[in-house]
This record gives C-alpha cells, structure tokens and sequence, in this order.
C-alpha cells in the first residue's frame, strides 16, 4: 500500500514538475523558433528541412494563431520563463522594449556589425530600422538592433481596374478631392467605393495617421504625442474631417466601423468594393481569394500639398533571440542563412511577401512590385521618438468610429481624445512625483 | 513504546495517508482556483504592463479610476441590457417550448433535438453566421446581408438598415443572438423540470374545473420555482459574462455600444496592457455577479416560504 501511494506521489510529482523547467532547452542540436504566421508556416517548415541538411541542426518551427493569442502567449512564456530559442514580438514599440527592457531579447549590434557589416547591409534601411534603438531613445533601452527582420510591408490603398471601368473612371484618383468624387459613379453600378477593416482599430488608426502627416507634417503630429500641441487644433479637426467627408458623401457603407480586415479582403477580392486600404500581404491573399482580380495599387490620395504624405511599413514581421537561451549562436546563425538572398527569395515567392534583403527583390509579382514602390513613402509608429498612449490611442480610434456612423462631429471627438490626453498626462506626473 | 503512543502514531500515519491521498485534488486547486484568484486582488492594486518585472503598488488608485470611467459603466449597463433580455425573452421563449414538448405532440423528440442544437454551435460560427444574416451591404443593387435582402424583397425597405453597425440596433441584435444561442440550456431544464411534475396534481385541478390558465399559474409555476431560479441564476451568469458573440459580430463597436465588461478586460489587458486595471475591473465586476446570485439566491428563500 505505502509503495503504491508513494509511486503514485513521485509519478505525480513528475508529471507537475515536468512543465517547471525550460523545455526548449533539451536537444542540444535543435532550436525552437515561435511565430504566429500562418500563411508562412509551410514555407518555414521547408526552409527549417533544408537547414538541417545542410547544418544537421534542427529547426523547430512551432506556430501559434491567431496573432492576439500569440502575443499573450509570449507575454506568459516570458512571465514564466519559457520563451524559446527565436521569437518574434507581434506588438507596439513600448511592448517590445518592455521586453527588451526586461531582459528577453539579445541585442544583435555586435552581430550585425561583423565582417565589415556583412549582415547589415544586405536589409532594406526601414526594415532595420523598427528593430533598431538609437542612443537617447525615449525608452531609455542600451542602443542597438534587437531584431531580425524578416520581410517588408506598406500600407497603401488598392483599386480594381474593373470597377473603375465599368463606372466610366479612367485613372485612379490623384486627390482625395478626386477620390471622393468618384463615389457617386461607383455607387451608380451597385459597388460600395471603398473597404477597409476598421473595425480592428490599428487600421483605421494607420489610414489617420497617413492624413495627420500628410495635413502637419511629422513635426507637428509629434509634438501632438508629447502633449505639447491639442488635438483641438485646427489641423487635427481636418484629419477628422477626412472622415466626416468619408461618411457623409457615401464613400464607405457605415458597416465599415464594425468589419474586421479579413472581411474587408472578401469585399474587394469579390468585386463588392472598388478601393481598399490594405497591407502588402493582401497580394496573398486576394491571390487566395480570387485568383483572376484585376487590381492595382496607388497610395492614398493627398488631401493636402504643405507636406509628403507617408504610409506605414517597414519589417512586416521581425524575430528577436531569447536573451536567455543557451543556443544563441546557433540562433544567430539560423537567422543569419534565412535571410540571406536565396532563402528570401524562396519565402518571397512561397508567400508573396516583399523580402527584407534588397538583393532578393528581383521576379516580384506585378502588384507587390507596386508596393514595393512606395518604399520611399515609409512611416512606422515604431520609428517615431515618441508613442502616443495607448489609452488615448483608445480614444482617438473609437473616436473616429463615432463620426463615420455620424455620432459624432469632428470637434467633439477632438474634445474627447484631448480630455483623455490631458488626463493620461496628469496621471503620468503623478505616477512620477 | 507505550500503547498510547502508538496510537497516536498510528492516527498520524492515518491521517499523513489521508492527506497524502486528496493532495493532488488539492494542490490543483490551490494552483488553479485559490492562487489566481488571490493573485487577482494582488495585481488589481498594482500598477502593471503584463510584461515589466517592476509591479508598483498604487493601493486602490486602479478601483477610483474605475469609478469614474463612464466606458466601464456603460459597458456593465450593455450587459444588464442582454441580461434582462436573456432573462425576459430567452426564458420565456424557453419556458413556452418546453410547455409545448412535455405534451403529448408528434415528432416532440424531433423538436427537443432541433431546440438544442443552437446551444452546441459554437459561438464564433454562430456569430459569423449572424453577422451574415445582418450584414448591411449591397452588391450590384442587392443586399447581400440575408435579413435585409428578405425585407426588401417583401417591400420594407424603411426598415433594411446596417443592423450590427447602427449604434441603435447593435446591442438588440446581440441580446437577440445570445437569446438564440442560449434558449436551449432553459428549454432542456424548464422540461426536465415539467417532467417531474406529478401527473395527479394537474388531474386533481381538473376534477376541480380548474382552467388551463388556472392550473398552470397555480401548479405548473409553483412547482417550478426551484428550477426557474436556478434557470434565472444561470442565465444571469452566462449573459453577464458573454462576449465571444460580441468579438465575432461587432468587435465591441461602432465606438462602444456593444462593449460589455469582459471585453473591456481583455481589451486592457492585450490592447492597453493594463493589467492591473484589467484586475480590478474583473474584481468589481465579480463582486457584481456574486451581489446578483446571492440576491437570486434570498429571493428563491423567500418564495419557498411564500
């Protein structure tokens, strides 16, 4: 009887512990890499195979969707101890120097800058340039380059030919004057103008954002996250009113406040929509959805000419390398042989994705060669000195909701996202006495 | 050794095999259920991004700022909008279509089955395919959300609107889909319950020219008190704590109108990264939904007397 319960004790004090230690850390030939991105998976899994061919080390690629649960995944994992060897952080910049910060990512500065900068040179500026912190960063995080990037991306706007056509339109709209006019025609031929997922509030806040520099220049949209120019001001009021105008003259059907962006796609891959505002994965996807869509893509059109309008891109997606981990040079070395040309050009190719090596541009499909094109116009809340706060973030893009389903005028929600700020502000002094 | 002793050794080696049997049951509880919750109260004091090892305590800072977020109010308010909803119109609903199965009807097991289905869908494809039926677009001069199509095809074009993102309707169509979704838990208590029903009762009340009316407030209802509370309390809690529906279907909008108070925790937690403000609204909120049981709970007492 005391044999059996103390078997069973230690069997079940086994079972319990198992799940304590890092399991990452076993196999000393084979490092595990976490990563949300499904359409990429397939492509991974092969690369990981010919790795091994080559190295003999394995790669273990282990996938986690959809991305919100990656990202608590993470967060938990690194709560607990158990991050794995490569990861990617699918978050804002506070959140990864947060990370960083804690202690959970390997800066790669030393890395990089061996053999005359060899790794360094071979990605595309911007798309180094999310994983980089320079010295003095508002973070207050030890400069360097904590991530890898992977691809590129760009937000920018995308038409079908079709449609345009059919409504007796010639040439996409060069202003949002222009745009706007077209809504009538293509509203005459049964089609809703323009789609876009703004119910997930990182969208609609990137299509803003887009209007904010482009209406007062990055200066002044800057100074707005420091708390040093309202949201009141003149200026903030006509990015607001872009909506308004969206709304009022029938360019967006009033749904658009509650359509999540994969909804968005179907709309425009089957015809339902003429314009979208999406991200350079969309090619995959409409590709997915409806192998014969005839589009193009165009940036959004300016409504003003004072400053350049910018679009947000950079590395779509990065991986970081655990701080902790045990297999940091064989990590390192992964990384470094998955984006060197020919595997860039491999995962281009599989997922119709813009490559983050400049060497592996070459044979991109027509329209992610368009987006490839606005590379000059690239923006990214994670290049910016400063972060808006995130409650007042909250604020601004419920805000802007409020007014496309006409609940609201451009000046009262300025007046709300201004008393939030004011608000955080106060919150923040406080925290800091 | 003296007898005594070992008697007490012996009750001891009785009581360390007795522990040492229900320690799993209760180590998985005190991991599971006892930590967590104490861990809940901890970090509602505590001002935290879910990641920083610092963790500053602010004492009740979190609970004022609660107080005054008119979102987290209006968010409880949506919730005991559904609540009242599922109550009234679910239950009811319920309650009518047991009356119907527990007769002797043809094809009632058919029925049961059909009544129960809704319930085992799960929530996310229940919600899509809900947010297809109300979706409020055109296509070539067509609706091609189902509802709108059938109200224009039968001439109501003054009612078709974007159901799911007109501030006005949006919450409605929730409590409408979650009532949907949810009458079949009652219906299969509510007939449970009519089944135990003794047969003499209502046979006495016809002898004694007892109408239908008659017999089914004055034995149908006080017989089935006991699980229309419990039904009630159930509902309570189910409603108050539904948000897969709202995630599926409106993502919390347009602006706030269908955010309830677990996707306003969430929100905190993975949006804002709150945690600690995510605590104590899930603190707040719990103490809610015990408030509302044990009200439940006093008011069955008091019926039973009655």
């Amino acid at each position: 009887m005391k044999k059996c319960v103390l078997a069973g004790l230690t069997a079940w004090m086994i079972f319990f512990t198992a799940g304590c230690g890092n399991v990452h850390q076993g196999d000393p030939n084979a490092i595990t890499v976490w990563h949300w991105m499904a359409d990429r998976h397939e492509a991974f899994l092969q690369l990981a195979e010919r790795y091994k061919e080559k190295t003999g080390v394995a790669v273990n690629f282990q996938l986690f969707t959809p991305s919100d649960i990656y990202s608590q995944k993470i967060t938990a994992a690194a709560q607990a101890g158990i991050l794995p060897d490569i990861f990617g952080i699918l978050d804002k910049t506070s959140v990864i120097a947060e990370f960083i910060k804690s202690g959970f990512v390997l800066n790669l500065k030393d890395t990089f800058a061996e053999n005359d900068s060899e790794w360094q040179r071979r990605f595309f500026e911007k798309a180094l340039a999310v994983n980089a912190f320079e010295k003095g960063n508002t973070y207050g995080l030890e400069p360097g380059i904590y991530g890898v990037p992977l691809d590129m991306t760009n937000m920018q706007m995308v038409y079908n030919k079709k449609l345009l056509k059919d409504a007796g339109i010639e040439m996409p709209p060069s202003t949002f004057d222009e745009f706007v006019a077209m809504a009538p025609k293509l509203r005459a031929i049964g089609v809703t103008p323009f789609v876009s997922g703004w119910g997930e509030l990182w969208l609609i806040d990137c299509f803003s954002s887009n209007y904010a520099f482009n209406i007062m220049g990055e200066d002044k949209v800057m100074a707005t996250y420091r708390g040093e120019v309202p949201y009141t001001d003149p200026d903030w009021i006509a990015v607001f009113r872009i909506f308004q105008v969206m709304a009022r003259e029938d360019v967006v059907d009033q749904g658009i406040v509650i359509k999540r962006n994969k909804f968005a796609e179907q709309d425009f891959a089957l015809g339902r929509a003429a314009f979208a505002f999406n991200g350079s994965w969309c090619v995959n996807v409409y590709h997915g959805m409806n192998p014969d869509l005839d589009y193009g893509v165009l940036l959004p059109p300016p409504v003003s000419k004072r400053y350049p309008l910018f679009i947000w891109g950079g590395a779509g997606s990065s991986f970081v390398i655990n701080a902790h981990s045990s297999k940091q040079d064989k990590s390192i070395m992964f990384l470094q042989w998955l984006t060197e040309k020919d595997q860039q050009k491999f995962l281009s190719e599989a997922t119709a994705n813009l490559p983050a090596n400049r060497y592996a541009l070459a044979d991109l499909p027509p329209e992610l060669a368009d987006f490839a094109g606005g590379m000059e116009h690239l923006t990214h809340p994670t290049l910016w000195p400063v972060e808006e706060d995130a409650v007042v973030k909250e604020k601004f893009t419920k805000g802007l909701q409020s007014i496309l389903i006409g609940e609201k005028t451009p000046q009262q929600v300025a007046q709300d996202i201004q008393a939030a700020k004011t608000r955080q502000v106060e919150r923040a002094g406080a925290r800091r006495r | 050794m003296s007898v005594l002793t070992q008697k007490f050794s012996e009750r001891w080696k009785g009581h360390l095999t007795s522990f040492l049997f229900i320690l799993p049951a209760v180590a998985i509880f005190s991991v599971f259920y006892i930590y967590p919750f104490f861990e809940t109260f901890n970090l509602a004091m505590r001002e935290w991004n879910g990641i920083s090892m610092l963790r500053p305590f602010v004492w009740f800072q979190n609970f004022q700022d609660l107080a005054t977020d008119t979102v987290w109010w209006h968010s409880v308010w949506h919730a005991f909008y559904i609540t009242l909803f599922a109550l009234t119109f679910q239950n009811a609903l319920a309650f009518a279509l047991a009356l119907a199965c527990d007769r002797q009807i043809k094809a009632r097991n058919f029925y049961r089955v059909i009544f129960f289905i809704p319930p085992i869908l799960s929530e996310v494809v229940v919600g899509f395919v809900w947010k297809w039926i109300l979706e409020g677009g055109m296509q070539g001069g067509y609706h091609y959300g189902l509802l709108n199509h059938f109200l224009s095809s039968v001439g109501l074009h003054q009612l078709v609107t974007d159901w799911l993102s007109n501030p006005k309707t949006a919450l409605t169509c929730i409590a409408v889909v979650h009532s949907w979704k949810g009458f079949g838990w009652g219906f299969i208590m509510f007939l449970a319950g009519l089944q135990t029903i003794d047969r003499e009762l209502y046979e006495a009340a016809w002898v004694d020219g007892a109408s239908a009316w008659r017999t089914f407030w004055n034995v149908t209802v006080p017989m089935m008190l006991p699980v229309i509370i419990v039904v009630f309390i159930l509902t309570i809690l189910g409603s108050m704590q539904a948000f897969v529906l709202i995630l599926s279907m409106t993502n919390e909008g347009p602006g706030y109108h269908t955010t309830v108070p677990v996707t306003r925790i969430l929100f905190a937690m993975t949006g804002t990264k709150q945690y600690g403000y995510a605590c104590a609204m899930g603190v707040t909120f719990g103490a809610i939904l015990i408030g509302l049981s044990l009200t439940l709970k006093k008011m069955q007492g008091r019926m039973k007397q009655v």
